[in-house]
């Protein structure tokens, strides 16, 4: 639950810089909004816009240069217990050595907690996202949306309140996104997590969202943030044919479409994002 | 800038430009191998000066490096030093001259390859060391011994790396240059022997070190001229300052060739970043 | 020529290769008659007298344990110190130099040394020496393993709060351990020539010292039976080594092949 009238997850005036002096990047300029338990948050942007960056930074994987995050009140200097991540690689994050079993319980080894508690939490979180058949596989040997969902099942059974998601179906081909994107949905249901999620795909934000934030280019604000005032439960088909969807997706994109802009900072921002990484 | 327990992964640059700039990134590496050698050569000098090690086994730092100056200053130290490079230089010469066209051969031929597998195969993992009493009574404590036991020792691995820097071409490459005409032989010219130019690089930067092993133990062992020669002799007459004083500069030759042979490697490899690994 | 015609051509220049180039030796020896390159026929007759099973107790196993052992500790040490150095920077740094001398140093040239040293030609010292200079392919290949880590691997345990010596049992090390083997089989070839090394330096057994005595006492026979069984001996080791790394690194051909695409 919230603080007394805070919220779960807070940002405030972040921002990231790489480099020093002349040759700063400002990754991120000045970021703030909050997130609320159980809220599912959209976070949109033109490419390049650091919206990666800012993902690591409320992971605490990063530091932002100034700013803070705020968890229930207390300050994300390392990666919270409660938060997992999901990346956009499946390929990369998930251990090629380990079967898929193995993967899941990876995170929760550490955690006190009997065999047989994690034993069920893997095989629960497994079934969530629908790959019990597949559990001594090893990673490679599935598709890429499956591979996906095993990474998802293990954020899940880290029983994590708040799941932070980075692009995560980019990599991944257009009809298992809808699938995917369905299956987040329940998970949000079933396993009442809160979840801010990062994308490119405009529509998927909108369809997926209560809120959305749209970002600014580099360096990066908020441009505005949207109410999604879709029903539930959202329908890859029906959804998408309401008037009010369409209305915010163009919405959305012709903010977006006025933020695309001089493709140096686009460039530059990229670039010294990937080189600041994992520092 | 990481969470407790996790190290500075990969580049750790962009942490420590911010805090020194070109300090941090130039002149603090250097300080602390300046400072690990001084430490190094600290400890060996205590450890023999506080009677931890019998000076009788292990001569002091000061007294082993002020050795080998002195006999840098003797005619007979660069005599044996010259026999040693001349030793390595025409067992690596020779062993280059024949296992790069051989590489080339069987590599850029399926055929010859799988014909001659086998023997590589077998005759590969024989170590030189054990044909040294074979040359010992063929061709005797002459230089002949030295450079084929040199030349066999770093053939093989140039022979092998020649091999899959000649195979290991794109094929994407091979396929366009054949649709556009290219022959056979012009293939090979312009295309698979630059790209295998990485891997005989790496290729004798191995062999130049085997050479170099090889040379000095037909010194050692069977008396060819050399520096292990005279190690050896030094070691019947139980002059340990020198013996220790000879493996220095031993070390320094080999140190020497590795320098050398790496930067031809790192240049040849930079015009080939994709090239990199090394073949198994 | 045909697809199959290719094929049954090279299996047979497979076989005929190898065999012709015996079929050589012993002729050419037959002819030459020279009693330092006895016959290929004589060889093996000797090689079987010798060392199966006569001599087999006597010099092979002393052999096989000194490499064993020399070989063992490398890889312990070689991955205990080289896993840490791949994680960390500045202790890289500092480890650089003396990694890099004594990578350098031939290995004949400490023989004198290591007898002085620790006073002794029994199996310590031999297992010592073997022992030090295998440390290095396995140190270095250990650190380049660490270090070629995808920083994703990293991201992923810290977010999950995979830490210390778990982290290094269940991440560093698998992910390192493809590059580890490559390391290890260099070590493997490189224990087997220090082996021969040091037993034909100083020793009073060991298939070393055999190749030593019989060409003192100009045996040829005996000694050409030892040569074989020297490269007999790596080449087996090699393919053991080999196979206990397709038994541990299955997931690695595995994953290999499918993102080859």
């Amino acid at each position: 639950m919230s603080t007394e009238g805070g919220h779960l997850l807070e940002i405030r005036n972040v921002a990231k810089t790489y480099g020093g002096g002349a040759k700063a990047t400002h990754a991120i300029g000045d970021v703030s909004f909050t997130v609320d338990d159980r809220e599912f948050v959209c976070v949109v942007g033109p490419s390049g816009c650091g919206k990666t960056t800012l993902l690591k930074c409320v992971g605490g994987l990063l530091r932002p240069s100034s700013g803070r995050i705020l968890l229930r009140g207390s300050q994300v200097t390392a990666p919270p217990e409660e938060m997992a991540l999901v990346f956009q690689e499946y390929g990369r994050s998930l251990m090629p050595w380990a079967s898929v079993r193995n993967n899941v319980l990876l995170p929760l080894r550490h955690r006190k907690l009997s065999r047989a508690e994690r034993k069920a939490l893997v095989e629960e979180s497994l079934d969530a996202v629908g790959l019990t058949r597949f559990i001594d596989h090893y990673p490679w040997q599935l598709s890429g949306g499956m591979q996906q969902r095993v990474a998802i099942a293990r954020a899940l059974a880290y029983q994590p309140s708040i799941l932070l998601m980075d692009e995560p179906f980019a990599s991944v081909d257009a009809q298992t996104r809808g699938d995917l994107e369905d299956l987040v949905l329940r998970v949000r249901e079933q396993f009442a997590v809160t979840i801010l999620f990062v994308t490119h795909d405009i529509d998927e934000s909108v369809y997926l969202a209560d809120r959305v934030v749209v970002l600014t280019h580099a360096p990066t604000e908020v441009k505005e943030l949207i109410d999604v005032d879709l029903p539930f439960p959202r329908d890859q088909i029906a959804t998408k044919e309401l008037p009010e969807f369409t209305h915010l997706r163009g919405h959305v994109y012709r903010l977006i479409k006025r933020e695309q802009a001089q493709p140096e900072q686009q460039l530059a921002t990229a670039t010294a994002a990937t080189k600041g990484d994992g520092a | 800038m990481s969470a407790p327990g996790v190290a500075s992964v990969g580049s750790a640059s962009g942490e420590t430009r911010a805090v020194g700039g070109a300090f941090a990134t130039r002149l603090a590496p250097a300080l602390v191998v300046a400072l690990s050698v001084a430490a190094f050569l600290g400890l060996w000098q205590f450890v023999v000066k506080a009677g931890l090690i019998a000076e009788q086994d292990l001569p002091a730092m000061t007294t082993t490096f002020s050795e080998l100056w002195t006999m840098m200053h003797t005619r007979e130290f660069w005599t044996a030093f010259g026999q040693t490079v001349r030793g390595w230089a025409l067992g690596l010469g020779i062993a280059t001259a024949l296992a790069v066209p051989t590489g080339i051969l069987l590599g850029s031929s399926q055929f010859a390859q799988r014909a001659f597998r086998i023997p590589v195969e077998f005759l590969r993992p024989i170590p030189s060391a054990a044909l040294i009493p074979l040359l010992f009574l063929t061709l005797g404590t002459t230089l002949q011994s030295e450079v084929f036991l040199a030349t066999f020792g770093a053939f093989w691995p140039l022979l092998v790396q020649t091999i899959y820097g000649v195979r290991d071409v794109d094929p994407v490459v091979l396929d366009t240059a054949r649709s556009f005409g290219v022959g056979r032989f012009e293939r090979l010219y312009r295309i698979k022997l630059p790209s295998s130019v990485p891997y005989i690089a790496t290729g004798l930067r191995i062999s130049s070190a085997v050479a170099l092993i090889l040379a000095f133990t037909a010194e050692l062992f069977m008396g060819t001229p050399g520096l292990g020669h005279i190690m050896n002799v030094a070691e019947s007459f139980g002059l340990t300052v020198q013996v220790y004083a000879l493996a220095l500069a031993t070390g320094f030759l080999g140190l020497a060739i590795y320098v050398l042979f790496a930067a031809l490697e790192r240049r040849a490899l930079r015009w080939h970043p994709s090239q990199r690994a090394e073949a198994p | 020529m045909s697809r199959r015609a290719y094929q049954s051509t090279a299996i047979a220049a497979e076989l005929a290769v190898p065999l012709a180039i015996l079929a050589a030796w012993q002729w050419w020896t037959v002819q030459a008659a020279d009693p330092k390159f006895p016959r290929l026929s004589t060889i093996l007759v000797e090689f079987r007298e010798l060392w199966l099973f006569s001599q087999f107790e006597l010099h092979v196993v002393p052999s096989l344990i000194r490499i064993g052992a020399g070989f063992g500790i490398a890889v312990v040490v070689g991955i205990v110190l080289g896993i840490p150095l791949g994680l960390s920077r500045w202790a890289r740094i500092a480890a650089m130099p003396h990694i890099e001398w004594w990578r350098a140093m031939p290995p004949p040239a400490l023989l004198p040394i290591s007898v002085i040293l620790l006073n002794s030609i029994e199996n310590r010292q031999k297992i010592a020496f073997i022992a030090f200079f295998c440390l290095f392919p396995i140190l270095l290949n250990t650190i380049d393993g660490v270090r070629g880590i995808d920083p994703a691997t990293f991201e992923t345990a810290q977010s999950y709060g995979v830490r210390g010596f778990e982290r290094i049992r269940r991440v560093v090390l698998p992910a390192a351990l493809p590059q580890i083997f490559a390391g290890m089989r260099t070590s493997l070839s490189l224990a087997v020539i220090v082996m021969v090394l040091t037993e034909y330096f100083s020793s009073t057994s060991g298939v070393g010292y055999v190749l030593l005595i019989s060409k003192n006492t100009l045996q040829l026979a005996p000694m050409w039976a030892a040569i074989v069984l020297i490269g007999l001996l790596g080449y087996l080791l090699n393919l053991l080594l080999i196979l206990v790394e397709r038994r541990m690194l299955a997931w690695h051909r595995g994953w290999r092949a499918a993102t080859a695409q």
